[in-house]
């Protein structure tokens, strides 16, 4: 039985189809399984091992490289707080100490509702408007502990913040079109116009 | 005096509302250099591109015209667009990829038309939500106005270019790394030779790796001429190149300006830039190119804002990020931090790199946490020595990609120009500066 709903099955194949091997496929199922599960489950691995033909192990030893899959149940909001070198310097570590204050966990944790995940993170290019905070990968900009503890509050009692969409949606946009030309059709087309014009020359 | 007079290459629509829509490009001659591009050979484009000489804008500064020369003929070959940008404090690709995506497509287009290449790939860093959305939305939005995909605007030429989410992972930024990460793997840079992709690449097949500040120039360049964007600039360094300006300046930010005829006194002080240091703070160090690169004191300030010139006083101009560190910031603090962000980022293949960006860290961290010893700062210049032997600049490598030999640059910068403070550090139990 899929793990993937029918609709994201589809969606995974389609993916998949963008490739010219499926294994390239890994990075964008993981994020798939995210947007669905919130997370990345040891079933949604299984399944997309065999989307891409390789083995579960291999997707996890490839998943559990990258910073953005959450390998264990994470909060609706993950809250990354920069404190990287443009953001020490305004006071990054300063508003961090303030987040797990604020939000009642120490980095890496998650409150016990599940709607929170505070992260530290690393430079986040948001540098001039610093210390910088991401909640779900979204720019909040929220440079000041009130401000920070504004948005919080919001998104402590808001069931949807529309500029937030709950972890795990990377991308809200989606493809709109599969290949049109696959490479190999491109090469053979090429190969003709080429074998045709040294023809011509010859002949 | 800084010279502010150069066109605006690639920001032109930065300020604008709904740059970055399709209507918005077409009504600002979007289109227009793909539609040009296409009536000439791919090998003049590729001329023209070579007359620009224009340099990779992610952080190497490889010649672009001649990267593409090295790509090898094969009836299956790949163009692929580093948006990885993860390099501390460096956010100007992301600004390109959030304000104005039609222009990077059109320089994808342009790009594979000039190199025949099958299939692009363009790859945006994970954690820009809004950037993968725009750069989807444009690529999208140019299939359905014949810019992309079968026959593209009727020329016969065949391009689909697929949008690829990374995961967050610095490392990623290698262009090997990406390759790997590509291809579905972990992102392990690759070990040398092939030393080019442009050889071996994606799928073993040859492929251009380009950043997606140098792809967004493509567009101008054909409109324009290689010998207009020649003309900017001095030397090596042509053209105009964005600056991201962060830490104790007034006014942060993105900035396009000219190579070289601008200094970083210039970018820093100039009303127009940067405005001058918070509260008119004094200088401590400027960080010139990124983590990676060596410190300037204040008394570089007048350096050119070049590729040479500053590789000249012993640095580089890196992914074009500089960041200002003030007299009352504590460089003990700021070494530490960039060694965590390496010892974090660190892809575990090479010992020198994954052993001794941990070992330093925990003796960085030690010391501005007050358990320092007076043999600390010679330990982390041995430790230093052992992954850059010697301490030079260019560094020496001893690991597969340079990530390793980037480690040493801040804590060499740091104790050579701020001793004094580590030795505080130590002698009064910690970090005093608040």
């Amino acid at each position: 039985m899929s793990h993937f709903h029918p609709e994201f099955r589809q969606r995974a194949e389609e993916i998949v189809a963008l490739y010219p091997h499926p294994r390239s496929a890994t990075l964008p199922l993981c994020h798939l399984a995210q947007e669905q599960d919130g997370y990345l489950c040891a079933d949604a691995m299984v399944e997309v091992a065999e989307l891409t033909q390789t083995t579960s192990a291999e997707v996890r030893g490839t998943a559990s490289f990258y910073d953005l899959f959450h390998l264990e149940p994470v909060g609706t909001y993950v809250v990354g707080v920069c404190t990287n070198i443009a953001c020490l310097l305004a006071g990054g570590l300063e508003l961090l100490a303030h987040a797990e204050i604020s939000l009642g966990v120490a980095v890496g944790g998650t409150t016990p509702e599940n709607r929170f995940t505070l992260e530290e993170c690393e430079c986040l290019g948001d540098c001039d408007v610093a210390p910088c905070v991401q909640v779900n990968n979204r720019f909040v900009r929220t440079t000041t502990p009130e401000a920070f503890d504004e948005l919080i509050g919001r998104l402590r009692t808001d069931d949807v913040v529309s500029d937030i969409p709950r972890h795990g949606l990377l991308s809200r946009v989606r493809r709109s079109v599969g290949l049109e030309v696959k490479p190999e059709v491109i090469a053979a087309e090429r190969a003709r116009v080429a074998a045709a014009s040294s023809d011509q020359a010859s002949g | 005096m800084a010279k502010l007079d150069a066109p605006q290459i690639v920001t032109s629509r930065v300020g604008l509302d709904g740059g970055h829509t399709l209507a918005r490009y077409l009504e600002t001659g979007g289109y227009e250099a793909l539609k040009k591009a296409l009536a000439m050979t791919p090998g003049a484009v590729a001329e023209e591109v070579d007359a620009a000489s224009l340099l990779g804008r992610g952080g190497a500064g490889f010649p672009a015209g001649r990267k593409w020369s090295m790509l090898k003929k094969d009836p299956v070959t790949y163009l692929v667009v580093n948006g990885d940008e993860s390099e501390p404090a460096t956010f100007k690709d992301r600004l390109l990829m959030e304000k104005d995506p039609h222009q990077l497509v059109e320089g994808v287009v342009i790009s594979a038309w000039a190199l025949q290449v099958t299939t692009a790939f363009i790859f945006v860093r994970g954690e820009f939500a809004l950037g993968l959305e725009r750069v989807q939305t444009a690529v999208n939005d140019a299939y359905a106005h014949g810019a992309l995909g079968r026959d593209i605007f009727g020329s016969g030429f065949s391009l689909d270019v697929v949008v690829h989410a990374g995961a967050g992972a610095y490392i990623c930024g290698d262009e090997t790394a990406l390759l790997e990460t590509l291809e579905g793997k972990r992102g392990f840079p690759r070990i040398k030779p092939p030393f080019y992709p442009a050889a071996i690449g994606l799928y073993g097949q040859p492929t251009v790796v380009n950043n997606v500040e140098t792809l967004s120039n493509i567009p101008w360049i054909v409109l324009n001429g290689g010998r207009a964007f020649a003309a900017l600039g001095k030397g090596r360094s042509t053209g105009t190149r964005l600056f991201a300006l962060s830490g104790r300046v007034r006014r942060p930010g993105v900035y396009e300006i000219e190579m070289v005829h601008n200094t970083f006194r210039d970018l820093i002080y100039d009303p127009a830039l940067g405005g001058g240091t918070t509260d008119d703070v004094a200088i401590k160090a400027v960080i010139p190119g990124g983590a990676s690169s060596p410190w300037f004191g204040p008394e570089l300030l007048d350096v050119a804002l070049g590729q040479d010139e500053v590789a000249e006083h012993g640095s580089m101009l890196g992914s074009g990020s500089v960041v200002v560190i003030g007299a009352n910031d504590c460089a003990v603090r700021a070494a530490w931090r960039l060694t965590k962000f390496f010892r974090h980022e660190t892809c575990g293949q090479c010992t020198p790199c994954r052993e001794g960006a941990g070992w330093l860290e925990r003796i960085l961290h030690r010391i501005e946490t007050g358990g320092g010893r007076l043999e600390d700062i010679d330990l982390l210049l041995d430790v230093c020595d052992n992954i850059v032997p010697g301490l030079g600049w260019p560094p020496q490598q001893t690991t597969i990609c340079p990530l390793g030999p980037s480690i040493p640059s801040s804590i060499t910068s740091a104790i050579s120009m701020c001793k004094d403070e580590f030795l505080a550090h130590i002698e009064h139990g910690g970090c005093t500066s608040g």
